[in-house]
């Protein structure tokens, strides 16, 4: 088992290193010499040169890419070229806005969906599930955009309900605020996840073992509730940790509309000011958790799924 | 003639007319299904009147030029004339001509970004899945690591590395979303290869070119179809995100840029243009959604 794990564990190494050549890619081969940029209209040969060699620019891209590894392992990416913060403060101070708006959310979204779709499993064929599948498919092919957009319109401005947008650091101030973009977090995300563990569960049910248990005289809300979702819960749990490191981002366009200085936030406004070390260690950031969460997902197959091999 | 003679006769002539049973394909199967599908029928009619109007616009014929000024700045919609269908933005420009010039781009984003992504996605899914081994260990590492990337962001740093337009936009979703078109072709083409129909070419002399794309691929193409229809309204969302983030079109009306705008409107009462880009894109991503069901369930092959 423990052998199982460490060889997880390493072959992710090849993905994240592709993960590396492909950031380093994009960011210093194909973006080239950010130098000409920062130094304004008026510079001159000189500041030039130095300014390369402060950010290492100047140095062969085989070394280049060496510290870009380096910054990788040891999560210090630099300092930002706005605000001349190192980054790794700047994500530091991220993580917690981020996350006491993602976690709720998450959890909400999850147990909703979960719910609704068991639900809307159990009637299936009946309005309530074709009704249902309609709500979903509507409200998928709305652009988040629209929802925070009328949600801060009717309900913040018209209504008053929410405030328009704003962060306070302390507890129980910081639940006013979170609030509307929860909201529309879990509304948006219901879409589609209701119509993946519907389809998850319905998949279960047509599965032998039901038609057995239903012929064996179980009556239907036991078939469901306890056979059922417990084998349809691999779909369902690999969704739910796919889903973990996209919350980082997920949460973007919210946290840039409401005011929350998460790191969502920090990405977009480090795209509106060019700020390239600051999306370089975004990206990268992000894939490597990414890779750890998909990592998770094998692990706790192994621990639900008896069927996988443990060789 | 005898009675037993009379009867031979019948029967030989009855079996000589009586029709061959007629080989149904999965396309023919589909197509059926499909035409029985009114919601599908009422999709596929949109995204065909959207089509229309994107060529249109695209031939200048309607909708041009959209930055003319036709009234005062934040007009409301009114049913005085065309152009003040949807009402004005802040320059007095018509709204209702601006969200046609975003169907035109739209849509122009989804095809071109699907032509890029779809050749791409069937020709390492296909090599990959067909002659195994170390080229198919590198196609693999090379998709995991793509996907490992969360797609918003690998989209903003191509974006963003590549300066800002449309041709940007191109690349950027063309390039990404190739990843699950190759997935499942190589799939496919797993399952597929060692077949016995593939076999039976091999031994009348197909080579394996012969084989991938004469075989094999034909029988994989209605998940190409499939792919398409996610593809195109998954590269429209996209579109929106991106161009609203500022890193999209550049001085062209596009859905993304007017709601970018609408934002700041919204304060003083003006939902005009931000209701017109919604629903234009509203109603083409709803057709896309539901045709690609649609689709699933008629080329699912289970059903018969």
């Amino acid at each position: 088992m423990f052998v199982y794990f460490l060889r997880k564990i390493f072959s992710t190494i090849p993905t994240v290193f592709g993960v590396s050549l492909v950031v380093f890619f994009l960011f210093n081969l194909i973006g080239g010499d950010p130098t000409y940029q920062m130094v304004g209209r008026h510079a001159n040969a000189q500041q030039i040169q130095e300014l390369r060699h402060e950010y290492g620019f100047d140095k062969p891209k085989y070394i280049q890419f060496g510290l870009y590894l380096k910054q990788i392992v040891t999560f210090d990416y630099g300092r930002s070229y706005a605000t001349k913060q190192p980054i790794k403060q700047m994500i530091i101070d991220g993580i917690g806005p981020s996350l006491s708006l993602m976690v709720p959310s998450f959890i909400l979204t999850t147990l909703f969906a979960i719910s609704i779709g068991l639900l809307v499993a159990y009637f299936r064929g009946t309005w309530i599930d074709k009704f249902s599948v309609v709500v979903c498919v509507f409200g998928m092919s709305i652009s988040m955009l629209a929802y925070i957009l009328f949600g801060q319109y009717f309900l913040s401005f018209r209504l008053g309900w929410f405030p328009i947008s704003g962060y306070e650091v302390t507890w129980p101030e910081r639940l006013q605020y979170i609030a509307l973009p929860l909201i529309i977090f879990v509304v948006v995300s219901l879409g589609y996840d209701v119509r993946f563990y519907r389809t998850a569960i319905l998949e279960e049910t047509n599965q032998d073992y039901v038609r057995t248990a239903r012929s064996k005289g179980l009556s239907e809300p036991i078939i469901f509730f306890k056979h059922v979702l417990k084998n349809s819960m691999i779909p369902i749990i690999t969704n739910v940790v796919v889903e973990i490191p996209l919350l980082i981002l997920g949460a973007f366009l919210l946290e840039s509309f409401f005011g929350i200085p998460g790191l969502g936030s920090i990405t977009i406004d480090a795209v509106h000011n060019s700020d390239l070390p600051v999306i370089k260690a975004m990206t990268t950031l992000v894939a490597v958790l990414y890779i750890a969460g998909n990592l998770a997902t094998d692990i706790l197959y192994t621990l639900v799924d008896p069927r996988v091999n443990l060789k | 003639m005898t009675v037993q003679g009379e009867v031979a006769i019948k029967s030989v002539s009855m079996i000589s007319v009586s029709p061959v049973p007629m080989g149904r394909s999965l396309w023919s199967d589909a197509y059926s299904r499909l035409k029985k599908d009114k919601l599908a029928i009422g999709c596929v009619v949109i995204i065909f009147l959207y089509s229309v109007v994107s060529v249109l616009a695209w031939l200048g014929i309607i909708a041009t030029p959209w930055d003319r000024v036709v009234g005062l700045p934040y007009q409301a919609p009114s049913s005085s004339s065309v152009e003040l269908a949807f009402g004005t933005d802040i320059f007095g420009r018509s709204v209702f001509y601006k969200v046609i010039q975003g169907t035109r781009i739209a849509l122009s984003v989804g095809l071109v970004s699907s032509l890029i992504s779809i050749p791409i996605g069937v020709f390492l899914g296909a090599v990959a899945g067909y002659f195994g081994g170390w080229i198919d260990d590198l196609v693999v590492w090379f998709y995991t690591t793509l996907s490992s990337i969360p797609n918003i962001m690998l989209l903003i740093s191509i974006a963003y590395v590549m300066g800002k337009g449309i041709s940007a936009i191109y690349v950027a979703l063309g390039v990404t979303a190739w990843v699950g078109l190759a997935r499942v072709i190589r799939g496919e083409f797993i399952k597929n290869k060692s077949r016995d129909y593939v076999v039976a070419a091999e031994s009348l002399g197909a080579g394996h070119g012969s084989r991938i794309f004469k075989h094999i691929l034909p029988n994989v193409s209605h998940f190409i179809i499939m792919n398409l229809s996610i593809q195109f309204m998954s590269a429209i969302k996209s579109e929106v995100i991106l161009s609203f983030l500022g890193l999209g079109v550049q001085g062209q009306p596009s859905w993304g840029v007017m709601i970018d705008d609408a934002r700041l409107e919204l304060s003083r009462g003006v939902w005009w243009q931000l209701a017109g880009a919604t629903g234009a894109m509203f109603f083409i991503v709803l057709s896309f959604n539901i045709l690609g069901d649609s689709l699933r369930d008629a080329l699912d092959p289970k059903i018969k």
